[in-house]
């Protein structure tokens, strides 16, 4: 960028301290309301009630906690694969039809980010309850009546929907930028349809597939709203027996290192995911 | 890639019902305002007004909602000034520190909302900032950044530089440049990320769940606490309100922004 510009290094050098100077309000804001709150959490679980790993330790050993470990990650798999599965066919039938239709698709999944979240989960609170929207058309077309809020089924398909946008937008972005004549010579040298997508079409999908999918699981194990109001107590999630923790019974160290787990647990998966990611950003940029 | 019709027409199904899926769930709370019980059950009985009514009337909604507007307004300019400011630092750095400084300012998106919010009360809690204006612009306007940055960001890497180049060379001053030719370039972005930092702040909830006291609550938080506390069809009214007004809002920019790439042309 800057080796095409005529610049002078004195002036340069100068001029150098300019950009920090521009970016540093936000910087010092960042650590003072996200690093410093994070760095006090770490402390306290390691501190509280006295220096050491105890918090950790009985985390780790109290099997509810293991089980609530373990179901955040079923419920943020299932989430995942529930959005995978929604989302391929939706991002490819949006490369397949014209800029009228592609258009209306794209509306139908950027209006979930519109509207306010409190009232989308409101609203699967009314859908779902035992004398919502479903279980009044199950009765009326001569079904019982199922049980879907405080379930672990509720939550998924309430999550699912609220996460659906962040797994169609990276798909359709590499979708959009696959080239239709591979499949194409894949079938002029006779696969038939099936195995030219197999083959080909869906290899290169597979980066999109992959961003989708993590986003989607690194903000699945976070939440903290869709599973308080749509779930019961068989349906905890992480997020919820932190708040517990801290709020309730006013155990900083261990509700603190709870979050440490779940933080760690996630710049974890970012980390692994990064150089994935990376890859497939220099093959978009390759012309 | 050709289909069978059988695979085409399965296809259109699928995603008739993903589409549905999206978007039809959120359009039930319209329904349910109307209700004339004091019940969230379905179907509603009879047709009212009062929920409407209580929102307005109701102190405990009002001011929940004047506070909402509040404090995004106070965030949407906040984070929008320092937001725009370092994407321009990070556009003129070298890139090496411009890509990690660029990952530092990107984190709020992805710490899990509780273990920031209990972060975040912890320190609230020693400098007394739990249920202040501060501190709900603080924490919010922090969790609006990232929105900006990545807005403005996306402007000016389209942007060319030669034209700031061309202004300086016919004298104007680094301010002057900016106010008459950079900014109104990247205008699209700013703006866009003002409404994004709106946006978050009026439907922020897991942090200010944890930063509220009975003095400041945020409409998020008053929705929050009305549908674990009782079924009142208030928030159904309030859900029905917020779905006109992003419609409306959504809707008129993108019959402006349509009419100016029409005069564009």
């Amino acid at each position: 960028m800057s080796a095409s510009e005529p610049t002078i290094p004195a002036a340069e050098r100068r001029r150098a301290w300019r950009p920090f100077a521009l970016a540093l309000p936000a910087l010092v804001l960042l650590l003072a309301v996200i690093g410093y709150p994070l760095l006090t959490i770490v402390v306290r679980s390691l501190s509280e009630p006295q220096w050491g790993l105890q918090n950790y330790v009985w985390f780790f050993s109290v099997p509810i906690n293991l089980a609530v470990l373990q179901r955040t990650f079923v419920i943020s798999a299932w989430v995942t694969l529930v959005c995978v599965v929604c989302a391929y066919p939706y991002a490819y039938l949006m490369t397949a039809v014209g800029p009228r239709v592609r258009l209306l698709l794209l509306l139908c999944v950027l209006i979930p980010f519109w509207v306010s979240g409190v009232v989308r989960t409101l609203s699967w609170v009314i859908l779902l309850q035992d004398s919502g929207v479903i279980n009044s058309i199950l009765r009326s077309l001569g079904f019982g009546g199922v049980r879907l809020i405080r379930t672990q089924t509720g939550v998924v398909i309430g999550m699912a929907q609220v996460l659906l946008p962040f797994m169609i937008l990276p798909l359709y972005s590499v979708m959009k930028g696959i080239d239709l004549k591979l499949v194409q010579a894949a079938r002029s040298l006779g696969a038939r349809p099936s195995r030219a997508f197999l083959t080909v079409y869906l290899p290169l999908s597979l980066p999109g597939v992959y961003a989708g999918a993590v986003i989607v699981f690194i903000l699945a194990l976070g939440f903290y709203i869709t599973p308080a109001l749509l779930g019961g107590p068989r349906s905890t999630m992480l997020s919820t027996l932190v708040q517990t923790q801290v709020l309730s019974l006013l155990q900083w160290g261990r509700g603190g290192a709870m979050g440490v787990v779940l933080l760690v647990t996630t710049f974890v998966l970012l980390a692994l995911a990064a150089p994935v990611m990376r890859s497939r950003h220099r093959q978009a940029g390759r012309p | 890639m050709e289909m069978k019709p059988l695979t085409r027409v399965m296809l259109g199904l699928v995603c008739l019902l993903v589409a549905i899926w999206l978007v039809a769930p959120t359009l039930v709370v319209v329904p349910m305002s109307f209700n004339e019980n004091k019940s969230l059950a379905f179907p509603p009985q009879g047709f009212s007004w009062q929920w409407y009514e209580n929102f307005v009337t109701n102190p405990d909604w009002s001011n929940s909602f004047l506070n909402s507007l509040k404090v995004a307004s106070i965030v949407a300019v906040v984070a929008t000034v320092l937001g725009t400011l370092a994407a321009f630092g990070l556009d003129r750095m070298k890139a090496r520190p411009a890509n990690l400084l660029r990952m530092l300012m990107l984190t709020p998106m992805v710490v899990p909302g509780v273990v920031l919010a209990i972060g975040i009360y912890a320190v609230y809690l020693d400098t007394r900032l739990v249920g202040t204006l501060l501190g709900f612009v603080l924490a919010h306007t922090i969790l609006a950044l990232p929105f900006v940055l990545i807005a403005v960001s996306a402007n000016l890497e389209v942007f060319d530089k030669r034209l700031e180049t061309a202004a300086a060379s016919l004298g104007a001053n680094a301010l002057t440049t900016f106010r008459t030719v950079t900014l109104p370039l990247i205008a699209p972005g700013v703006m866009s990320g003002l409404l994004f930092a709106f946006a978050t702040s009026f439907d922020e909830i897991v942090v200010s769940l944890f930063i509220t006291n009975p003095y400041l609550k945020t409409l998020p938080v008053q929705i929050f606490a009305s549908i674990t506390r009782d079924a009142d069809p208030t928030v159904a009214a309030v859900g029905t309100i917020l779905l006109c007004a992003t419609t409306l809002l959504i809707g008129g920019g993108m019959l402006l922004l349509g009419r100016e790439r029409k005069g564009a042309s």
